[in-house]
């Protein structure tokens, strides 16, 4: 017998040790999100799969699936409130996006198409941030980064080698390179790290192909991130990966 | 005040658009939207515009504000164009966010100035220019919205001709325009 919750009225099958992102994802419903990636343990850090669940806020994407659950997502309050999200990212960071590799493929500016931000709003903070293009095949471009983590999951939890590591807090927050010197040259980092893949942003180029797909052709100028991100999540009983947070939640 | 000053004799919408720290490529493709230009002009007349050369802008419906605020003058212009247009469009990516001449907020102005006129090779005898007719630059380049009040955006570098028509129509129509997937691009 499957278990269901209701997802903007609608019935969502799930499965036990989902989230709630999971289950809408794996039912063809999508809820934005940044720092969900569906090979990690879940992050809860963007706040972008922000639901209303029984009358309170969640992030989507640390909430067990569970019966009985009545799910806003689609509303104009919530969109309302990832709208202003994806703005102070971009006026936190320096997101010139006619000059940046990722335009085309980064999430945060496709999230940014989708719930239709047309200005940051805030005023713009401008930070100083260097880049590191000291690795002969790899440049970290910091401007772009939005502190979602997954480069310090993927490189910690799949990689073994922890290469990425968030230091500070509030706005002083920021992304460091593990190594004595603190750039990216002294560490064993290599391209084929899950670390090179993850970023949503960005902030993670491998140098000498930049430019290879042109800009107009790529992934979310062909289909809205809402459509792509359909179009990639596992369906029905495939989507099986386990929820840690979830299954370690009472 | 050019002859802003005099009433409109048609019902034709009155607008002004310039280029303030921005390159004249939004512009470009506003021109780009080709034969529908012949459609924009039943609709439309120019105030202060590259395609009128008046001076001034007066009172108008609609402003259409290209680039960056990256000096004393852009503020003088931008607050002239708010007074005087019922509605402000910031168009591009630099009207929006700073964008390219935006990228020296970074640096120090003085430090600036001095590797582009004194220390950059080939450079003899340079000078930095101090002629009273050049507006002072700002230390920090600015958004429009950090600076007044912006009615609508359209993003892009510069926004494709259709999404500029698809805004304009929309506008001119009286609805609230909406760029769609395809439509809306900060790149």
């Amino acid at each position: 017998m499957t278990s269901n919750f209701l997802l903007d009225g609608e019935e969502v099958p799930f499965e036990p040790g989902q989230s709630v992102v999971q289950a809408a994802l794996a039912a063809g419903r999508y809820i934005p999100h940044l720092c969900y990636h569906p090979e990690f343990k879940p992050h809860g850090s963007c706040k972008v799969c922000t639901v209303r669940v029984n009358g309170r806020t969640a992030t989507a994407c640390t909430l067990p699936a569970q019966t009985g659950l009545e799910v806003a997502s689609v509303t104009e309050e919530i969109n309302g409130l990832r709208h202003t999200l994806v703005q102070m990212l971009f006026a936190e960071g320096n997101h010139f996006c006619p000059s940046c590799e990722k335009s085309g493929n980064c999430m945060l500016q496709a999230l940014g198409y989708d719930l239709g931000v047309m200005t940051a709003g805030f005023r713009h903070y401008f930070p100083d941030r260097p880049v590191d293009a000291s690795h002969p095949d790899i440049l970290l471009d910091f401007n772009r980064c939005i502190l979602c983590e997954l480069c310090v999951r993927a490189s910690s939890e799949v990689d073994g080698k922890s290469v990425f590591a968030l230091s500070g807090r509030g706005l002083d927050k920021h992304l460091i390179v593990n190594s004595e010197s603190g750039r990216l040259e002294h560490t064993d980092i290599a391209l084929t790290d899950k670390a090179m893949e993850v970023c949503p942003v960005g902030v993670i180029l491998k140098k000498r192909v930049g430019f290879a797909v042109p800009i107009g052709q790529r992934r979310y100028d062909v289909q809205p991130i809402s459509a792509q991100a359909l179009a990639d999540a596992p369906r029905g009983s495939q989507a099986k990966h386990p929820c840690k947070s979830c299954e370690e939640s009472p | 005040m050019g002859d802003a000053s005099s009433p409109p004799l048609t019902n034709k919408r009155r607008v002004a658009t310039t280029s303030l720290a921005g390159c004249f490529g939004c512009h470009m493709s506003l021109l780009d939207i080709d034969e529908r230009l012949f459609t924009l002009l039943e609709l439309v007349e120019f105030d202060r515009s590259p395609l009128t050369d008046i001076k001034h802008c007066g009172p108008c419906d609609i402003g259409i504000v290209e680039g960056g605020i990256c000096n004393a003058e852009n503020v003088h212009v931008l607050r002239e164009f708010r007074k005087n247009c019922k509605i402000l469009v910031a168009i591009g990516a630099c009207a929006i966010t700073g964008g390219l001449p935006a990228q020296r907020n970074h640096l120090d102005l003085a430090s600036c100035l001095q590797e582009v006129y004194l220390t950059e090779p080939g450079l003899e005898h340079g000078l930095i220019p101090n002629d009273p007719e050049l507006p002072l630059p700002l230390d920090k380049v600015h958004p429009l919205h950090e600076v007044v009040k912006v009615d609508y955006f359209i993003p892009g570098c510069p926004p494709s001709a259709d999404a500029i028509w698809s805004f304009l129509t929309d506008l001119l129509a009286g609805h609230t325009p909406r760029l769609g997937h395809g439509l809306i691009s900060y790149d």
